[in-house]
């Protein structure tokens, strides 16, 4: 039993997690009380969001480099639709933020499906264009606090149940992720032709279409983050969540999924996003200084990637699987 | 694959007038197009901008990514990828800084810099060769590890004071002539680099590599030795820019060359490099690096803010990938003439 427990990675990163929680906590108890805990995981929430996102491009053998740009556009998209129509109801901002969002995934996955543009390069293309966009619909202002309405600045704030409406957002996109790639056939042909692309065609799956499934799903998260990020900073500007994109990436290869595409589980994302949001709090918490915290948390980066990617193959060796990467 | 070589051995060979025709309608003719519409379109904005003057000293702006994008195009044509190159050159420009402060001589500050540039570059090496982790992951890693180092090191603060013969490399021209030093550089590493990839074993291996590394490394080629020289030429490159770019600025910051590892990527794929390897041409390099140098330079010279053209470059980049394919589609059939099928994109 407690094999099998400790044989899957995402128990293995699990218990890190609670070796990080206690070490830090040594060093600063109070970043244990549960207050900070659960504010550490709301700040958290966003990357989980975002790696969801990524997850689904990552899992079908793509990338996707442009889903903190798509977060920057609909963010500015929602923020200044809200600050020219203070009456458009909250509601349909959500709505409309999925849907923008979800168009500029289309944007991608069409020409990557049907264009046979590789994803690193459709969506390193993408990122600046989309960032670019944000400066044409805001001619390079930003909406501050003053601009929006209060209800659009209070989403996330809003509790629910005792708990912020910022988490249920969270929590929702983790369990309709779980679901979609565990029990739908759409995620079992993520992971098929993330896994063999040829092999997937040659047993029905219609390839394309399912590639381009999985960047309409990740732009309608991303597009969903951008509201929520605008309003729970109460800023939309040009060089929102800048540089995010590769934390994204990061969280989910340190969450166990296969940079290589057809394996990772939405599970192990989501502690790969909760591994890297603790250490960023951490370091906060234990006071060190800022200047060092990029560098940490690269050696971080690079040291849960290399463990990963050993205890992997260990695993695979023990099962007798031939699939040890070559 | 047998039915494949069975219909290339049927076709007749290309005359010479076809073969003509085949050169004309490559991607590097487009992107040399590209760059005269660069020209045409920069010198009706401004009137300034087709002055001998001008045009050499826009080179300026551009010298050390165009520099930077050369060892990139070799990693990429062996199908790896190094995303961390300009957090390599911000930890070499700090290295550097650090070494003037000691009060080291420019000999001195240059080899420190190159120092710093080949050990990181070494360092990725050793990761993704040693313990089998894909390159794109590693560097993402492995960026933030070294500009952070840097931010460790400089904090808020910006190194200046270098001396001031230092800015001659970077600032310099040659002789009494206008031709910018970097440029010079830059011409006499992309010769070198040409060279070694289109004339040499070594380049011949690098596209095997590419293509297959697999069957590459059962032929008895050291594939993991030539990898682990990339990567380390791509940091002492790296290095190396950070030197031109530090004589250039004359400053250390650790925000230098922010965003620039995506830049280094475009311009090696707007050339034409395919991004999964084993294929690529120089000349499709250095023609995009003049090709997005220039554009950038005459649409900043009209005030256009760079989020527009970054929009512009983006386009750029994904018309870079959808139209050699349509091209290679069309020439294949004017020179082939109807004997050839229409191109079917390559499956996996």
């Amino acid at each position: 039993m407690l094999s099998k427990f400790l044989a899957q990675r995402e128990s293995t990163l699990f218990v890190i997690i609670i070796i990080l929680l206690v070490a830090v906590g040594l060093r600063a108890p109070r970043f244990l009380e549960p207050g900070r805990l659960l504010s550490t995981l709301n700040d958290t929430v966003i990357l989980i969001m975002l790696t969801m996102a990524q997850l689904a491009v990552i899992v079908s053998g793509g990338i996707d480099l442009s889903v903190a740009s798509n977060l920057a556009f609909t963010g500015m998209a929602t923020a200044l639709l809200n600050f020219m129509f203070p009456g458009v109801p909250i509601v349909l901002l959500v709505v409309l933020a999925l849907a923008i969002g979800a168009a500029l995934g289309a944007f991608n996955g069409s020409l990557v499906a049907w264009g046979g543009v590789p994803p690193i390069i459709m969506t390193l293309a993408t990122m600046s264009v989309f960032r670019g966009m944000v400066y044409l619909i805001s001619g390079g202002a930003w909406v501050s606090a003053h601009q929006m309405t209060p209800a659009f600045r209070s989403i996330p704030r809003v509790g629910l149940l005792g708990m912020p409406l910022l988490m249920w957002f969270g929590f929702v996109t983790i369990a309709v992720m779980y679901v979609l790639m565990n029990n739908t056939r759409l995620g079992r042909e993520l992971y098929a032709i993330g896994d063999n692309e040829r092999s997937a065609r040659l047993v029905g799956v219609n390839t394309r279409l399912t590639r381009f499934k999985s960047f309409v799903l990740s732009g309608a998260i991303a597009g969903l983050t951008g509201l929520l990020w605008v309003s729970r900073y109460a800023s939309a500007q040009n060089q929102t969540a800048a540089g995010f994109e590769l934390e994204t990436v990061a969280a989910a290869v340190i969450g166990g999924v296969s940079i290589m595409g057809g394996s990772g589980s939405v599970i192990g994302a989501v502690l790969g996003a909760v591994f890297l949001g603790i250490v960023k709090n951490a370091l906060n918490v234990i006071g060190v200084s800022p200047f060092f915290q990029l560098g940490i948390q690269g050696a971080v980066i690079l040291i849960a990637i290399i463990a990963n990617t050993v205890i992997d193959r260990r695993t695979q060796v023990r099962l007798g699987s031939r699939r040890v990467a070559a | 694959m047998s039915g494949e070589q069975a219909r290339l051995a049927k076709q007749p060979r290309a005359s010479l007038g076809q073969r003509a025709l085949g050169l004309l309608v490559r991607w590097e003719m487009v992107l040399f197009l590209l760059l005269i519409g660069v020209f045409v379109l920069n010198s009706n904005l401004s009137p300034v901008f087709l002055t001998q003057r001008n045009l050499l000293n826009a080179t300026f702006s551009f010298m050390e990514r165009a520099i930077m994008a050369l060892p990139m195009m070799l990693i990429i044509i062996s199908g790896e990828i190094d995303i961390s190159v300009a957090g390599i050159i911000a930890l070499s420009a700090t290295a550097m800084g650090l070494a003037s402060e000691a009060g080291a001589s420019i000999p001195v500050m240059i080899l420190v810099a190159l120092a710093t540039g080949l050990a990181a570059g070494l360092l990725n090496a050793f990761i993704v060769l040693r313990f089998r982790v894909p390159s794109i992951a590693v560097t993402i890693g492995s960026m933030s590890l070294f500009r952070g180092v840097s931010w460790a090191i400089l904090g808020n603060q910006a190194i200046s004071g270098y001396p001031r013969e230092l800015a001659q490399l970077g600032q310099g021209t040659v002789g009494n002539t206008m031709i910018p030093m970097p440029l010079v550089m830059f011409a006499c590493l992309a010769l070198v680099f040409g060279i070694v990839l289109h004339r040499t074993g070594i380049g011949r291996t690098i596209f095997a590599i590419g293509n297959n590394a697999t069957a590459t490394q059962f032929s008895g080629i050291p594939v993991d030795r030539y990898k682990a020289v990339l990567f380390a030429l791509n940091g002492l490159v790296a290095g190396f820019a950070a030197v031109l770019l530090t004589s250039r600025i004359l400053s250390t910051r650790p925000n230098i060359a922010m965003a620039w590892e995506l830049e280094v990527v475009t311009l090696v794929v707007l050339g034409g490099v395919a991004i999964t390897g084993g294929k690529g041409s120089i000349i499709g390099v250095v023609l995009s690096i003049f090709v997005t140098g220039y554009l950038r330079f005459g649409l900043s010279l009209i005030n256009v803010p760079s989020q527009v053209i970054g929009i512009i470059t983006g386009l750029l980049l994904v018309g870079a990938i959808i139209l050699p394919g349509v091209f290679e589609h069309y020439s294949n059939k004017l020179i082939l003439g109807k004997q050839l099928k229409p191109l079917e994109p390559q499956r996996e």
